[in-house]
């Protein structure tokens, strides 16, 4: 047995190498995208300006709810996501060209420009995401029907804010996955707040997990932004799922590093907040997992590290080299014919 | 010679027997909502459709709107074809987020990535005092947001026939079916509500109105009851000579100009008649495309007829002041044709 294998016996190295890949790749998209959607937007900020205009919810912080929970599932596995999406979306693994040729408005995007960084949709993936708070779930619940219908061991998950935790959705979305005993998982991501609403001001629970009981379904609690812990509950979640033993709500505190969206003065917020988090950085703390174990160099590591910015940049490139759709084309796809 | 005998079959008959076949048909149908299940539904739209397919097709549901539709939503997108049923129209209010941000413009949002191929059938109609949160059509509401077909068929055999092509189509089809033209024992007993229908399958498509009868002097434009109201009028206009081309609607999003224009091009004079508010409403949409289209075919001005813009209202008195019926429609044609 390893050293790390005895530190950590019930993980693989090999998943969480994956998982550092994906953290890793999400951050620097991220990191571009504070970038791209930064131009032409001075000095006077103006949020239908630049390459990537309308609003803009990066995940910088909060990588290991997405990689933690995607490492156990396949493209046969249904995701929904939120407004805040691209740790979700890479993770699961969306066309990047295309996931990203769509946030900047063009032709050769997902939804073809007509949807933008919160409407992505890949069904070669299963992976979907919505503007509207909680609204994902039901569309979780629904796969998780159609899974069990079709008598496949697929799972559904949805994940969600912790913001979204208090709208009817998510009642009435449990109470269904629970009655009907579906393959369905709800990840809460507990990022503080919802937009500038601190949890303690909106949540009559310390955490959500707890109002699994409520539902008869599983609860668990991941601490600390920590990917190992949030590998741990998810392999028990989807376990659980894939074996007809019903939903599971999983909460993991996690670190929102940015605003709420590009452009949010964050006034509800200590200016030593953010950096007391990033000192946390959950990138960091993996890697350091990885080297202690010494199962891994710091030069496999950087290999990883340049090969997920080369796919990263790759991606930019496509989107920038991409045509706008032609005006007229806003009149397709009302319907399919 | 012998002729054979008519099959007749009431609207909620005919409707639930479409679903039947289709549910043979294709493994991927399957219903879902309130009281669908033994009840065969509060307006008997899945009579019998539990006894034949069981429970794991068949799935009464909490009371979840937004729970259910969004899971129709999602079903659909993994390639199911699910058919939900809102049990009254007037319950949108705590769903509208799943059928109008969700059912109705991802496959927009998504460029055609993602289809959804599903019905959300719901009652709709008053006349029977179930006041202003049971009585609704809210046609406009539904057809006036893009994304959705919306149909609202009015006799039992377009009931079987327009839901067999929403169960088949590829986009998400809001179905709505008028309360009292289901032919329920506890409503009134009204001879419209039961009609030839065929047993083996048929379609009929859902973006095509319907010319109900013949005339030359006036168009009259109905949607559902108001159709049936319509042609009791033309009737009666017959015996003073006035012929009355009555059309029923029964797609009210695609909407079938050509019919309408066709019709308005050969009698000159148009009375829209809607069971839905007046203000911003099909009669309003019908009666601009006449204008933006045939303006100088007319030889009247345009008459509306549709609910006063109240809600609806509870006692027997008040109901029948606000609805139209088809003393409101002859008087209206009458007027019309002094006018010229």
């Amino acid at each position: 047995m390893t050293k790390f294998e005895e530190k950590q016996p019930s993980v693989s190295v090999d998943k969480l190498m994956w998982m550092y890949e994906q953290m890793v790749k999400i951050r620097y998209y991220e990191d571009q995208m504070v970038e791209a959607y930064t131009e032409g937007k001075s000095p006077v900020f103006n949020i239908g300006e630049g390459p990537v205009p309308g609003e803009m919810h990066l995940a910088t912080g909060q990588e290991p709810a997405a990689a933690g929970m995607m490492v156990h599932l396949t493209k046969d596995d249904t995701v929904t996501a939120p407004h805040r999406p691209h740790h979700h979306a890479i993770a699961k693994g969306i066309d990047l060209k295309k996931m990203t040729a769509e946030i900047f408005g063009k032709e050769s995007g997902l939804g073809k420009g007509k949807g933008g960084h919160m409407h992505l949709f890949d069904p070669e993936v299963k992976f979907s995401c919505g503007g509207i708070v909680a609204a994902g779930i039901p569309h979780a619940v629904g796969a998780a029907m159609a899974n069990k219908m079709k008598g496949k061991d697929w799972v559904a998950v949805a994940f969600i804010g912790e913001g979204a935790a208090n709208a009817g959705a998510f009642h009435e979305s449990l109470n269904l996955a629970a009655l009907w005993n579906l393959p369905l998982i709800v990840v809460v991501e507990d990022n503080s707040y919802g937009i500038s609403v601190p949890k303690k001001s909106s949540t009559s629970v310390e955490s959500n997990d707890l109002r699994a009981s409520a539902y008869g379904v599983a609860g668990a609690y991941v601490k600390d932004n920590d990917p190992i812990a949030m590998y741990k509950a998810s392999e028990e979640a989807v376990n659980r799922a894939r074996n007809g033993q019903g939903p599971t709500i999983i909460e993991i505190e996690t670190f929102r590093f940015l605003g709420h969206f590009q452009g949010d003065p964050e006034l509800y917020r200590d200016k030593q907040e953010v950096p007391g988090l990033r000192a946390r950085d959950p990138i960091m703390k993996l890697r350091q997992q990885l080297l202690d174990a010494e199962q891994i160099t710091e030069t496999e590591l950087e290999d990883i590290d340049t090969r997920a910015k080369q796919q990263v940049d790759e991606a930019y490139q496509f989107a920038r080299d991409s045509d706008y759709p032609k005006p007229e084309a806003a009149l397709d796809d009302v319907f399919t014919s | 010679m012998e002729t054979a005998k008519k099959r007749m079959l009431t609207g909620n008959k005919a409707m639930a027997e479409a679903i039947a076949q289709e549910m043979e048909n294709d493994q991927n149908v399957f219903v879902l909502g309130e009281d669908i299940g033994k009840y065969g539904g509060i307006f008997g739209s899945t009579q019998g459709l539990m006894e034949k397919f069981g429970p794991e097709r068949v799935l009464d549901t909490p009371i979840s709107e937004t729970a259910f539709i969004g899971a129709a939503i999602g079903a659909a997108a993994e390639g199911m074809r699910p058919i939900a049923e809102l049990m009254f129209v007037d319950f949108f209010g705590v769903c509208m987020d799943q059928i109008y941000n969700h059912m109705a413009k991802i496959p927009y949002m998504s460029g055609g990535n993602v289809r959804l191929p599903m019905v959300l059938m719901t009652s709709v109609g008053g006349g029977y005092s179930d006041a202003a949160q049971h009585s609704q059509t809210l046609y406009a509401t539904f057809a006036h947001m893009p994304g959705m077909k919306v149909v609202a068929p009015s006799t039992p055999y377009d009931l079987k026939g327009m839901m067999t092509s929403a169960i088949r189509d590829d986009n998400p089809v809001v179905f709505m079916f008028h309360k009292s033209l289901q032919g329920l024992g506890w409503m009134d007993q009204l001879d419209y509500a039961v009609g030839h229908v065929p047993e083996e399958s048929y379609t009929v498509p859902l973006d095509k109105a319907n010319v109900m009868r013949e005339g030359k002097d006036v168009t009259i434009v109905g949607i559902q009851m108001m159709t049936h109201y319509a042609m009791e009028a033309a009737e009666r206009l017959a015996q003073d000579g006035i012929e009355a081309e009555v059309i029923d609607l029964r797609s009210l999003a695609p909407i079938d100009k050509d019919t309408i224009l066709k019709s308005v091009k050969k009698t000159h004079r148009l009375v829209v008649v809607d069971e839905d508010y007046r203000s911003y409403g099909m009669t309003a949409e019908i009666a601009a495309i006449v204008s933006e289209e045939a303006l100088y075919e007319l030889e009247a001005p345009i008459k509306r007829l549709a609910i006063p813009d109240v809600p609806i209202p509870y006692s027997h008195v008040l109901e029948d002041f606000v609805l139209p019926g088809p003393d409101k429609i002859v008087e209206a044609v009458k007027q019309m044709m002094d006018e010229a």
